[in-house]
């Protein structure tokens, strides 16, 4: 049996001392080089009762994994946040990432949130809304508990307007506001007049004007959206310039024929047009609506959510439900506006790490060329970043695809086990707001989750199966 | 002046961080550095050599650890800045490509389906859990890393033979497969010459020599050193007896070991009367009688296995040269007489980077100037008090884990052997000094430059002093092994053709200088 190794060509997988690669290549055999790193280390009573439930973990993964690939995000309209999201109130603030009280949040969050105070004219100054926001009068939860995301800052208030986005395979439903653009805006914590009266135009003239087009459609289908975004160069996280166009494409006819003021309509259509993120605020809620299908799997090591509210960044997994595991969050490597250093950032935030999750974003960002400026400079560096994920992943998306990679599906269903197996943590785009209240984005950039969150994920997990046998 | 940092979820092997800090230990006012990862083992040996700071408390398994004690803070700072400096040039010279590495046996795995071998380096804690996915994959191993468990051992040599792979080592350092040297290994001429080695070093020198005297080799398989101790009771070793049995490339087979465990050797002896191939035996320092028994030719030392082998392998009465090799004896003589005038030392004083060719020295030594001082004496009477200080006759090994920890082996890092060098010149009772240089992929390039200015700084210190080099390697090796022979010449030194005639030399200049 050995034997049969003399009768072939020697191919070799070498991991560890990297020149012995080298060295085989020279003598004229094939070697591939492990890029290995030491796992992170765990109690191995965590793995023992990880790998009893191996398969029964393997079969909830693919359970979840199916649910994820078989989602069928559409936008079906738009409404008043107070009126459709569950459990919202006038005096509930939704935020992006894991719970955090007002003591803990960061800049840009807290200056979002005298933003939508002043906003909700529950506040006439900034001095005032600061005081009703650390008052107990102001409650505050996860957009992620109230089947929304919010992307940066991920203020959610009662009046603002948001889209209703279905997955039509399983029911449920997902919410996110509408995205103002970029520069001074409440997401990245800037808290300006300019800031609010955008808000409150958006609320009166934008709104009624987008819900009565989306009505007029029926529905419109995200996830096909998303699939040809893939395919003109967006990952749809810090590109959605194609995403957005084919958005246009559709809502654009629409409104023409339910609007009548012909300026109102230019305005909201010039918005649009003039907002390359517009459909960042569609992709997120579809992929929110997407993974939620998959939440609450028993044995399930797959991830549904990855969320930073500028100071903790925290993860849920399908088998732990709805409990997030948390670390704190870290400053991205970032491109800088003129001005602006790593100094002034703040630590990671938003919701849009779900994009990630759902097999977007940085898993997919070999598909978007456009802005490899982010990852190193090269196309390759950023198709390397897309395979080290499929490393980390539970599958292969049949839809989301990159045309560079033969159209192989992306890599989808992040499992906890391998990120800690292989000491490699997710890859997240991002946009990076500064660390202070009211000044707003200072770039954009790239960075690798923490691996505290995943951590504790494991140990978390690893908890809950031993209940369960 | 210490000052150190941790840095978070980086991670190097430990060669390449070896490597950095030997390039840290050369800036000014540095007087040592360490660049390691933060695993308890490490942070023994950090202890150890006092470059250990509270800091690293903080610190675990995947850290980085970077250490340096230098003259003053500044240049600390400075030493501290340039390592990143190096691992950024390491990393972007090993991104040069641009090709995706994948960061798991897994992943690599869906990159090249049909790879047949893994070779494994990493940190002894994870090298099993690796060696045993690529088995259950059906790779054959190929595993450079040592402290696995003996536990490990077994059960992956079970698993292994249960599957019909090779499961060579842990702390397999060389092997040969279709051609392709792997890990410290040389560039040898194919032929039909099969080699079992429970011994890196014995399989590169018996490997070498056939090839530069005309042989050539079909496979080398390592199993491990420990392989033929009473535990793992040989199972690879005879395994890999029964491949080359049955390898049609292979004629002759080469059993190169250091004395097996008794329960082990029957067991050995019992494969060799099975088979139909002619086998050469060398147990370094054991009785060859059971193997003789059983039918294979059994050699004094690894020269001898090779020269029979070789002549087996053209069919050719192998006595005829056992002859030329005792005529050698009487020629090379003459040259010690010479290596000996003016010389007024007493004792040797023998520097080896391979353990075979270390004890290989003692034995021979033995036999004339009866045993030598050494950090691994064959008599424990004779274990140097400070394996820093020679006493009389003393052959040590620096490749052994005293001298190797925190180090990279000396084979690849010259810069012990060449201090002690130094030092052993300067000690007026010193008449020669013994060195192997071994050649071939994962050894030191430029052993050449490492070792003439040490031999002319030594010459000029003792110009009477005799140093006598082997070679172990070929003049295929990447080092070209012409090339630093004509180099160690000119600085003075005799190189001889292997470490046996390299030990008669020596004891013929012991002779002489004694009268």
């Amino acid at each position: 049996m050995i034997n049969k190794l003399f009768n072939k060509d020697l191919k070799v997988i070498n991991t560890g001392i990297s020149s012995f690669k080298e060295n085989i290549e020279k003598e004229g055999a094939q070697a591939v080089q492990v890029d290995w790193r030491p796992p992170v280390d765990i109690d191995e009573s965590v793995w023992d009762i990880i790998n009893l439930n191996k398969e029964k973990i393997e079969e909830a993964n693919q359970k979840a994994l199916q649910i994820i690939l078989g989602g069928k995000p559409v936008l079906l309209g738009m409404d008043i946040a107070e009126k459709v999201i569950p459990g919202m109130k006038k005096n509930l603030i939704l935020h992006s990432g894991p719970p955090i009280a007002w003591e803990r949040m960061s800049g840009p969050t807290r200056g979002a949130i005298i933003g939508a105070l002043i906003y909700e004219g529950m506040a006439a100054t900034p001095e005032e809304a600061e005081k009703l926001a650390s008052s107990p009068q102001i409650e505050y939860a996860p957009c992620h508990e109230h089947s929304t995301v919010g992307p940066m800052a991920g203020i959610v208030s009662a009046s603002m307007p948001v889209f209703i986005i279905k997955n039509e395979t399983y029911g449920n439903i997902a919410y996110c506001t509408l995205n103002e653009g970029l520069g001074k805006v409440l997401r990245y914590g800037a808290f300006g007049p300019e800031v609010i009266e955008r808000l409150k135009w958006m609320e009166k003239t934008m709104y009624p004007i987008l819900k009565s087009a989306i009505e007029s459609l029926g529905k419109i289908d995200l996830k096909n959206i998303i699939a040809q975004a893939l395919h003109m160069g967006d990952e749809v996280h810090n590109r959605n310039r194609a995403g957005t166009s084919l958005f246009y494409r559709a809502i654009a006819p629409a409104i023409i024929r339910t609007s009548e003021n012909r300026e109102d309509m230019a305005k909201v259509l010039e918005f649009i047009n003039g907002n390359d993120h517009f459909f960042l605020n569609l992709s997120m809620p579809a992929a929110k609506a997407t993974l939620d299908a998959a939440m609450n799997i028993p044995f399930s090591s797959v991830v549904i959510t990855l969320a930073r509210n500028g100071t903790d960044f925290g993860i849920r997994i399908s088998g732990t439900g709805e409990k997030w595991f948390v670390g704190a969050a870290l400053v991205p490597d970032a491109l800088y506006f003129p001005g602006f250093t790593k100094e002034d950032a703040n630590p990671d935030i938003g919701d849009s790490a779900i994009t990630e999750t759902v097999g977007l974003g940085g898993f997919a960002i070999a598909a978007s060329p456009a802005i490899v400026q982010f990852v190193g400079g090269t196309a390759k560096d950023a198709v390397n970043y897309t395979l080290a994920m499929y490393e980390i992943t539970a599958g292969e998306n049949n839809i989301y695809q990159i045309p560079y990679l033969n159209f192989r599906g992306t890599p989808t269903g992040i499992d906890v086990r391998k990120v800690i197996e292989r000491n490699l943590t997710p890859f997240i785009d991002t946009g990076v707001a500064h660390k202070n209240p009211g000044v707003g984005q200072v770039g954009a950039g790239v960075l690798s989750a923490p691996m505290e969150p995943f951590k504790n994920g494991i140990i978390g997990f690893a908890e809950e199966l031993k209940t369960k046998n | 002046m210490i000052k150190g940092i941790i840095k978070k979820g980086e991670y190097f092997d430990s060669v390449t961080l070896m490597i950095v800090s030997k390039e840290i230990n050369k800036i000014a006012g540095v007087v040592d550095s360490s660049v390691v990862m933060g695993t308890n083992e490490n942070k023994a040996i950090l202890k150890m050599a006092e470059l250990y700071i509270d800091l690293f408390d903080k610190s675990d398994d995947t850290d980085m650890l970077v250490v340096v004690s230098a003259e003053s803070e500044v240049i600390c700072s400075e030493a501290i800045k340039k390592v990143d400096e190096h691992l950024k040039q390491i990393r972007n010279k090993s991104d040069d490509s641009g090709d995706f590495n994948p960061k798991s046996f897994e992943g690599a795995v869906k990159q090249m389906p049909e790879a047949n071998l893994s070779l494994i380096s990493v940190a002894g804690k994870y090298a099993a859990a690796e060696a045993r996915k690529a088995l259950k994959n059906g790779l054959h191993v190929m595993m450079f890393s040592d402290n696995v468990t003996i536990e490990d051992e077994i059960g992956l040599k079970k698993l292994a033979i249960e599957k019909g792979l090779l499961m060579m080592g842990p702390d397999c350092g060389t092997a040969i497969i279709n051609g392709v040297p792997l890990a410290f290994a040389n560039v040898v001429n194919r032929g039909n010459i099969g080699i079992v080695a429970a011994s890196g070093t014995g399989l590169q020198e018996v490997s070498s020599i056939i090839s530069n005297l005309g042989g050539g080799i079909s496979q080398a398989l390592g199993t491990g050193g420990r392989d033929v101790k009473k535990e793992v009771g040989g199972l690879m070793f005879i395994e890999s007896i029964k491949a080359l049995e049955n390898d049609p490339q292979t004629e002759i087979i080469v059993l190169v070991s250091k004395p097996p465990h008794a329960e082990v050797l029957e067991k050995i002896a019992a494969e060799i009367k099975k088979l139909k191939k002619q086998v050469v035996a060398i147990l370094i320092g054991g009785d060859a009688k059971i193997v003789e028994n059983a039918g294979a030719i059994a050699a004094k030392n690894l020269e001898e296995a090779a020269v029979i082998a070789v002549a087996l392998s053209a069919k050719k009465d192998y006595k005829v040269d056992l002859q030329k090799l005792a005529e050698r004896k009487a020629k090379n003589f003459v040259i010690a007489q010479d290596l000996a005038k003016n010389n007024k030392g007493k004792y040797l004083r023998g520097l080896f980077s391979g353990g075979t060719l270390c004890d290989e020295a003692q034995l021979l030594l033995r036999n004339s100037f009866g045993f030598t001082y050494s950090n691994t004496p064959l008599n424990a009477e004779y274990q140097l008090k400070n394996i820093w200080k020679s006493e009389k006759h003393t052959i040590i090994d620096l490749g052994d884990d005293e001298f190797t920890a925190g180090r990279p082996h000396p084979m690849i890092d010259f810069s012990l052997r060449r201090k002690r060098i130094i030092e052993e010149a300067k000690d007026t009772e010193t008449a020669v000094i013994l060195l192997d240089v071994v050649l071939g992929y994962g050894s030191n390039l430029t052993p050449d430059d490492e070792l003439v200015p040490a031999f002319r700084e030594a010459k000029k210190i003792n110009p009477n002093l005799a140093i006598i080099c082997s070679i172990t390697g070929t003049d295929k090796d990447p080092q070209n092994r012409a090339k630093v022979k004509a180099a160690l010449q000119s600085a003075g030194a005799f190189v001889a053709e292997t470490n046996v005639e390299a030990v008669e030399l020596c004891e013929g200049v012991l002779g002489e200088c004694g009268k």
